[in-house]
């Protein structure tokens, strides 16, 4: 699949110093694979540049699909295929089945939501994910630099990876 | 480190909700007139909605006798007097409410340690004192209105053996009347009202001062101080702002009861309060106030405004469905009366439109909740919206039949409009516009969503 991926991978100590890295290497025109941390690092997304997520757009979608589901269903069992008397209401009248639908709208939502963030992140069974470095789980802010998309040598990724305070510059190869 | 900045109250804002007065008083007399010309022509629609409570009624051994009463319920002033009254009373509930959010919007942000707030905390502020206004009216106005809709203040219907003697009521009659055995003055009811403003406005003043000394001599000392006592108000708050919902409202319809009510009106008021500081705020940064307000800002009250007209609305359900579902009479009768006689029909409905279904879908983006022109259209229509929630809780009840929607109900809202915002600018224009020394001003300063 993805093999023979040459990176740069940057070290970071402080995430004050990494958000500026990403500030300024972006503005010399550097494309960033992707930043892992230990934490969430304020402003992040912003200094990386990332689009808004869609997955709103997605989990309305998919909580509309629950909604008319149930309302279909319980309309249908109980409307229908299987007319009963409850309480003397109507066979199919709208309150009682509210609170199911209700269930039913949220938990399309949040499955669907689960979902489309797996696929639209590549999670499947059986992948794992790249480790650039491990430490990125633990103390250190790891900056990965692709090399196939970026004009810049090795050479001058290193080096201004290092002139923005990088504590190493390392090399990995998948 | 943050500026000196006052709120300035100008002349012309003023002359604005002066003439918004005065145009409420021109509709209100309007109304008043042309209901005293059609009150004969009224009689025919009562008739039929009386004999919709009665067959209703006739089902229910228990509460038979006295709902049948109050559907008979003739006596009092002349129907055109009673939707004066009946006005009057919800409006004061209404924006009374209103008034008591600003204060329970700065206990909640003190009691969360919430950082976000610290710039727009004053304008809750301003709208909290509102509530002397409303305790006053509230007192006074009881007094005027009480035979005409509180059905329960009726002395006959506690004279045992007596023809209009009502066990249910009776057997209510300790909630309101005291322990001793009489039916003159409802003493417990009076000190209740008088004791839950009188608390209300002392933790205003209590909490007030605090953040006015902060301004001055800075420190965390005053923020933990008003973190206190936001906490003793949260507390008496939960259990008056109940109280009051039942004495006030609920028993307007003196046999029914439900158990969500306290919390219903609650609800109202809650969304309807913060739906009001966002539109001040709003219109303050529109104005050219309060620079340190950001898109961040708004979007933390949009989200305040979208989250609480949901939980509204499951409130709203949740006291329905219930009612739907177990389908006693007794209880029934409430939600007859307002979906099924006519002046009440659609506002029923129009209720879950105006404060659910547009403020979902109209504030689901995120977009839409850091828009302030968003925000300017949602705010008042769900401010409209639960005004008309209010009134579809006491017309009904107070005015059986005999209850309508038209320039004297409309002028009167209008009118206490324009006195609410006259005596809460009024207010805002003598604060600091700004918290001075707030100890999370920097954080809320830096607040990014």
């Amino acid at each position: 699949m993805e093999s023979n991926k040459n990176f740069v991978v940057g070290i970071f100590d402080d995430e004050d110093i990494l958000l500026h890295a990403v500030e300024h290497t972006r503005e010399k025109g550097l494309k960033i694979h992707e930043v892992y941390s230990p934490f969430p690092v304020h402003g992040l997304d912003d200094a990386l540049g990332y689009k808004r997520s869609r997955l709103p757009i997605a989990a309305f979608m998919f909580g509309l699909t629950g909604t008319s589901l149930a309302l279909l269903m319980q309309i249908w069992m109980l409307g229908y295929d299987w007319p009963m008397i409850i309480g003397g209401k109507n066979h199919a009248s709208l309150p009682p089945f509210i609170p199911v639908t209700f269930e039913m709208t949220v938990l399309l939502a949040a499955f669907g939501m689960v979902g489309t963030f797996f696929i639209a992140s590549d999670m499947k069974p059986y992948k794992w994910p790249r480790q650039f470095d491990l430490r990125s789980t633990d103390d250190k802010h790891v900056m990965a630099v692709d090399l196939a998309a970026n004009k810049m040598s090795k050479e001058e990724i290193s080096a201004l990876l290092k002139a923005q305070g990088a504590s190493e510059v390392n090399e990995k190869n998948f | 480190m943050i500026a000196d900045e006052k709120y300035i109250f100008k002349p012309a804002t003023k002359q604005k909700l002066y003439i918004l007065i005065a145009l409420g008083l021109f509709l209100f007399v309007i109304g008043v007139f042309l209901a005293q010309r059609s009150g004969h022509h009224e009689g025919a629609e009562k008739h039929a909605s009386i004999e919709i409570a009665k067959t209703l009624v006739a089902s229910s051994e228990p509460a038979k006798h006295g709902e049948a009463h109050a559907a008979e319920a003739h006596h009092g002033s002349a129907i055109w007097l009673k939707r004066i009254y009946t006005s009057l009373w919800q409006n004061n509930i209404f924006f009374g409410g209103i008034g008591i959010i600003g204060l329970f919007f700065i206990a909640i942000q003190y009691a969360a340690q919430a950082g976000w707030s610290a710039p727009i905390k004053r304008i809750p502020l301003a709208i909290g004192h509102w509530i002397p206004v409303a305790g006053i009216l509230m007192v006074v106005l009881w007094f005027v209105v009480k035979g005409d809709i509180f059905h329960w203040t009726d002395a006959s219907l506690y004279v045992k053996g007596g023809e209009h003697y009502d066990k249910i009521l009776d057997g209510k009659r300790a909630y309101f009347f005291g322990p001793f055995n009489t039916s003159s003055f409802p003493i417990f009811y009076v000190l209740r009202m008088v004791l839950f403003f009188g608390l209300w406005y002392y933790f205003l003043i209590w909490i007030k001062k605090e953040m006015l000394a902060e301004d001055i001599n800075g420190g965390e000392k005053h923020w933990l101080t008003a973190r206190k006592i936001s906490a003793y108000f949260l507390l008496i708050f939960a259990v008056s702002s109940s109280v009051a919902a039942w004495d006030w409202v609920m028993s307007i319809d003196p046999h029914w009861f439900s158990t969500m009510f306290g919390w219903y009106v609650f609800a109202s008021w809650w969304v309807t309060g913060l739906a009001t500081i966002t539109l001040i705020v709003a219109h303050l940064k529109g104005a050219g106030y309060m620079k340190m307000v950001t898109q961040n800002h708004i979007h933390d009250l949009g989200k305040f405004v979208f989250a609480f007209s949901i939980f509204w609305t499951y409130i709203w359900f949740c006291q329905f469905m219930l009612i739907y579902y177990a389908n006693l009479p007794e209880e029934t009768v409430y939600f007859i009366q307002r979906m099924r006689t006519a002046p009440y029909s659609w506002i029923f409905y129009a209720n879950v439109f105006l404060n659910f279904v547009l403020p979902f879908l109209l504030l689901m983006t995120r977009d839409a909740k850091r828009q302030v022109s968003m925000l300017k259209v949602v705010c008042p229509i769900v401010i409209i919206g639960h005004w008309f929630d209010f009134y579809n809780m006491i017309t009904p009840g107070a005015m059986k039949g005999n209850g309508g929607i038209g320039l004297l109900e409309i002028g009167l809202g209008l009118v206490f409009a324009g006195a609410f915002l006259l005596v809460v600018l009024n207010a805002l224009s003598k604060l600091q516009l700004v918290a001075k020394n707030h100890p999370f001003m920097q954080e809320s300063l830096n607040h990014h969503i």
